[in-house]
């Protein structure tokens, strides 16, 4: 006996949104369920009850009949009070709940003996991605917060040169670097404006600039994420420094999307009435949080106002206005959620509390209420001890084949040092003629410094047997040492002697001298590309 | 020749020394800066012979014997020598420098003429250049004799570590002083050869023990090191026969020792005074053997499955190590690089700059084999790429590819760079058997879930490799 599944119309005002679409209806059949769709359902997304029946679904004309015949209600809203009472015991409902604002929701919920999957609450992981609701209704809030911004905005978004003149480019400034953020920098960007964004977690950098944003950062050394991919409230120190930042912005900007949620909290008071009193004439905010208080300081929840020359947007049915869009995206994650619940595609679902995605997903089980779940423990900012180990090896491996990285101040100066006071020694005590030896030392030193620096690894072997061949030049010296001088006949010299070891010095120099050469010779000639 | 014609050769020849080092700083200069080294050499001996300081026909007649006989022995040796052997004729080489150096001391002591003219301070700073010179020779000519020993196995390569060895040290360089301050003080050649004996086999025996001390894979060290010697030695020579030339060459060849001794201590993340006062780990070998076991299962493969594995890949960075040179493996190396390269895989060789017993003695090998250089790398020119290779392959290698170098800060050769192996698809490692490297630490390397071990020799298995490619 495969279950039913009874797609309601939603009744919250405003609401054009629908739970499943035609397409989403037939993946459900081929599950193994039976669809069930309220009359009139799909006319605020201009879905026909038509469309819904050629895909296989039933039309129920009656409201009650629909949730009382159903096992399975998807719903895009959380449930009215006389909703709850229509739902059958041991029903399963499927929507959005927002079980932090709403506790007496949940209570009521509960007593009804239900199951309840909330949307909201679909753990923000990996493998959960393709029915995390709330991040394809950000995504179009994000889109669609641009379009409203330029329909209020009195100008171009794109920057023209034309025959009657130049348009500047607008310049458009995301708080809150989330789905919806990032969904409005790249439509804003997409449009031809400047766009900038901020946000608490500094990892988001490069995504903002992925869309086209250039990213503000706060210059405040805090982490500003938390667990599950969502910001968290940070420090005083912290939001002062932002507060500048955003205050140095609403001067030079046009428009202002801001997007920051705290979860199961308030929104945060990111734009005061100064800083929108600082705004050019004409310019727009479009305020995303405006269901959750706002975070502007004027926003007026639900509508658009103008204060002091600015037009602020503080729509909170973002998503319903794109209806058909939200409509298809909303039920396919819905249609993803139901395979992870019918994994043997038999048409009944099994709420596997051991399954980390549907736990966390689930808020009511048989009645008994099982949220909030245990913290998920995986986030998308990188773990934090990576950054200091590259640097340091960094440091250590130079000094190949180049000279090593400068040495300390204190080192250098320790070493000049030394040799100062060696050189003052040796300038007191030592004859001119040693002298000029020394010089010629010290700076032939400094040349086979210089120039051995530059010899490849490869050639080390090469450069050793070269060096060898050339200290044969110790030859030089046995040379000179043969023969005795002609000047020399007074003195009592050894002959013999010297002129024996001397002749040896030479033999053995002279080994090394034409060995040393003939076999860096050979050895050269064998490197070849 | 006049002097002035002499001294003007010898700047001559200077420089041209100069351009030869220069000229090694890639493969291309390479071979001119050889050939400027044999000119520069060439001018300098000419100019001595024929200038003022060579007198008479008789001292030319010996000059030319002595010469062909050094020529025709150096010759001999620079065609008969193998590539794997090249480092311990460099260290035999070393020791003639040191030994000519210490010749030409004592030929200058006994000679009256050369310090005939002087007086005073300069007189005891010829003396003191005398005594260090023949100090800086013997040690020099000791040490690369025992290298050379140790380099070619007539000595065993471990360390040799006496009780109190540093103390031996501190008390024959004491006893060095002091007989250096009696020998200035001698009244006679007679007295002060006696002093200038004794301190010679003190030096002697200080470069014995030195380089016993020192074991198998610290060569590359103890090689440029005797390298720098050879050359402060030459220059010391220079000081005593106040030559600008002498101490100019001796100059250049000792700084480069020097460089190189640093960049071979440098890549084992050692200090130079540790390596050269011996041992490894000495004192923290306890704790080396005490570390942890690493975790995991050596898997075992066999040649043809190695060939399947090098078939498939697309890029491979092979790493060569002291064991292809013991097992002369390089021209099979070569012919499995040329199979490959030849169906489009990218094959690469990175070289440690410790790897092997001499620096760039690994180049060498491969250059014997003609493996073209471009595909030889260092070490930090090929490490980033490991993750994107498919197939890394070990032959001989052990510390040099040792992860424990950067994952456990206990290990002995902890902050040694290595060749970052582990990172590539599949490692694979040729040994002969499991027996840890010099350094006596285990490699967490062999027990990678993506390491395979393919024991034995690695030429045979090479050859069985190559076969299994072919095939």
């Amino acid at each position: 006996m495969p279950l039913i599944i009874g797609v309601p119309k939603e009744i919250a005002a405003g609401e054009k949104r629908v739970a499943t679409v035609p397409e989403v209806v037939e993946k459900l059949i081929k599950l193994g369920f039976a669809v069930q769709v309220e009359a009139g359902a799909g006319d605020a997304a201009t879905v026909s009850d038509d469309a819904y029946r050629a895909a296989g679904a039933q039309i129920i004309e009656d409201t009650a009949a629909l949730w009382s015949s159903s096992d399975i209600i998807f719903k895009v809203r959380g449930p009215s009070p006389e909703e709850v009472g229509l739902l059958r015991e041991g029903a399963t409902l499927v929507s959005f709940i927002w079980p932090a604002q709403n506790p007496e929701l949940l209570e009521q919920l509960a007593a009804r003996k239900v199951t309840v999957l909330a949307m909201d609450s679909v753990p923000r992981i990996s493998r959960a991605q393709k029915l995390d609701a709330l991040s394809s209704m950000a995504n179009i809030a994000g889109y669609r917060a641009v379009i409203e911004a330029a329909h209020q905005f009195g100008r171009f978004f794109t920057g023209q040169i034309t025959a009657a003149g130049k348009v500047p480019p607008a310049k458009v400034f995301v708080i809150g670097a989330g789905v919806a953020g990032l969904a409005a920098i790249g439509t804003a960007s997409g449009l031809g404006a400047i766009v900038r964004a901020n946000d608490t977690r500094p990892e988001v950098g490069d995504q903002v600039t992925s869309m086209g944003g250039e990213f503000v950062p706060v210059d405040y050394v805090e982490e500003g994420s938390g667990v599950g991919g969502y910001a968290k409230v940070m420090s005083e120190g912290f939001q002062k420094a932002q507060r500048e930042v955003f205050a140095k912005q609403a001067k030079d900007v046009d428009i202002i999307i801001t997007t920051a949620l705290i979860p199961g909290k308030p929104a945060p008071k990111l734009i005061t009435a100064e800083m929108v009193q600082s705004m050019k004439p004409g310019s727009v905010i479009v305020d995303m949080a405006a269901e959750q208080g706002g975070n502007c300081e004027l926003t007026e929840p639900g509508t658009v106002t103008v204060k002091h020359g600015v037009t602020i947007i503080g729509y909170a049915d973002l998503p319903s206005r794109l209806s058909k869009q939200s409509s298809t995206l909303y039920a396919t994650n819905l249609f993803r959620l139901t395979e992870e619940l019918c994994k043997n595609k038999d048409g009944t679902i099994d709420v596997n509390m051991d399954d980390e995605v549907i736990r966390g997903t689930t808020v009511v089980k048989d009645g008994a209420i099982t949220w909030p779940p245990p913290a998920p423990k995986i986030s998308a900012a990188p773990p934090k001890p990576a950054a200091a180990k590259p640097a340091a090896a960094a440091t250590k491996s130079s000094g190949h084949g180049k000279p090593g990285a400068p040495s300390s101040a204190k080192r250098a100066g320790v070493i000049f040092g030394v040799a100062a006071l060696f050189f003052l020694l040796i300038g007191a005590g030592a004859p001119p003629a040693f002298l000029s030896h020394f010089t010629v030392f010290v700076l032939a030193c400094f040349v086979g410094y210089m120039v051995v620096w530059n010899v490849k690894p490869a050639l080390h072997t090469p450069l050793m047997s070269v060096t060898n061949a050339i200290s044969s030049i110790i030859a030089i010296g046995a040379l000179v040492q043969i023969s005795p001088p002609m000047d020399g006949g007074s003195l009592d010299r050894p002959d013999g002697w010297i002129r024996l070891l001397a002749f040896v010095a030479i033999a053995l120099a002279t080994i090394n001298m034409f060995g040393g050469f003939a076999v860096t010779q050979r050895m050269l000639a064998m490197f070849r590309k | 020749m006049s002097y002035s014609l002499a001294t003007a050769s010898y700047i001559g020849a200077t420089i041209l020394f100069i351009l030869c080092l220069g000229g090694l700083s890639n493969q291309e200069t390479a071979r001119r800066g050889n050939l400027y080294g044999m000119i520069g050499m060439a001018i300098a001996v000419v100019a001595t012979i024929f200038g003022p300081y060579v007198a008479g026909f008789g001292g030319v007649v010996w000059v030319i014997f002595a010469m062909l006989i050094g020529a025709s022995v150096g010759l001999y040796a620079a065609r008969k020598v193998q590539m794997t052997q090249m480092p311990e004729l460099v260290a035999l080489m070393h020791s003639l420098v040191g030994l000519a150096a210490m010749l030409v001391g004592f030929a200058t002591y006994v000679d009256p003429i050369a310090a005939s003219h002087l007086g005073g301070a300069e007189k005891t700073i010829h003396e003191i250049e005398i005594y260090v010179g023949i100090l800086i020779g013997a040690v020099t000519f000791s040490g690369s004799v025992i290298a050379f020993g140790k380099l070619s196995g007539k000595i065993s390569g471990n360390p040799l570590l006496l009780p109190g060895r540093h103390w031996i040290n501190l008390i024959g360089l004491l006893v060095v002083i002091f007989f250096g301050r009696q020998f200035l003080h001698a009244d006679t050649t007679g007295e002060g050869m006696a002093y200038l004996i004794v301190m010679t086999i003190i030096a002697l025996a200080f470069g014995v023990h030195m380089v016993m001390a020192i074991g198998g894979a610290d060569m590359p060290v103890v090689v440029s090191m005797l390298n720098s010697y050879s050359g402060w030695a030459a220059a010391a020579t220079g000081f005593m026969l106040s030559n600008d030339l002498l101490i100019v060459t001796g100059a250049l060849v000792g700084s480069s020792g020097a460089i190189l001794s640093y960049i071979m201590c440098e890549a084992m993340n050692r200090h130079f005074i540790s390596v050269i006062a011996g041992g490894f780990g000495t004192t923290s070998g306890a704790a080396a053997a005490g570390g942890a076991q690493p975790a995991g299962e050596v898997v075992p493969i066999l040649a043809p499955e190695t060939a399947e594995l090098l078939r498939d890949a697309k890029n491979v960075i092979i790493i060569p190590g002291y064991g292809m040179a013991v097992a002369q493996a390089q021209h099979t190396v070569y012919e499995i690089t040329r199979f490959l390269r030849d169906k489009g895989v990218n094959v690469r060789f990175g070289i440690h700059p410790v790897a092997g017993r001499m620096p760039g003695h690994m180049n060498v090998l491969l250059a014997e084999a003609k493996v073209p250089y471009d595909i030889v790398l260092e070490m930090d020119e090929l490490n980033d790429d490991f993750p994107k290779t498919d197939v890394a392959m070990v032959i001989g290698a052990n510390d040099i590819v040792n992860p424990g170098a950067q994952d456990d800060p206990s290990s002995p050769i902890a902050g040694m760079p290595v060749l970052e192996a582990w990172k590539a698809t599949t490692s694979i490692v040729m040994k002969r058997s499991m027996a840890s490297g010099y350094a006596g630490v285990d490699n967490p390397l062999f027990y990678k879930e993506n390491n395979r071990m393919l024991f034995g020799d690695a030429k045979k298995m090479l050859d069985e490799v190559l076969a299994a490619l072919k095939a």
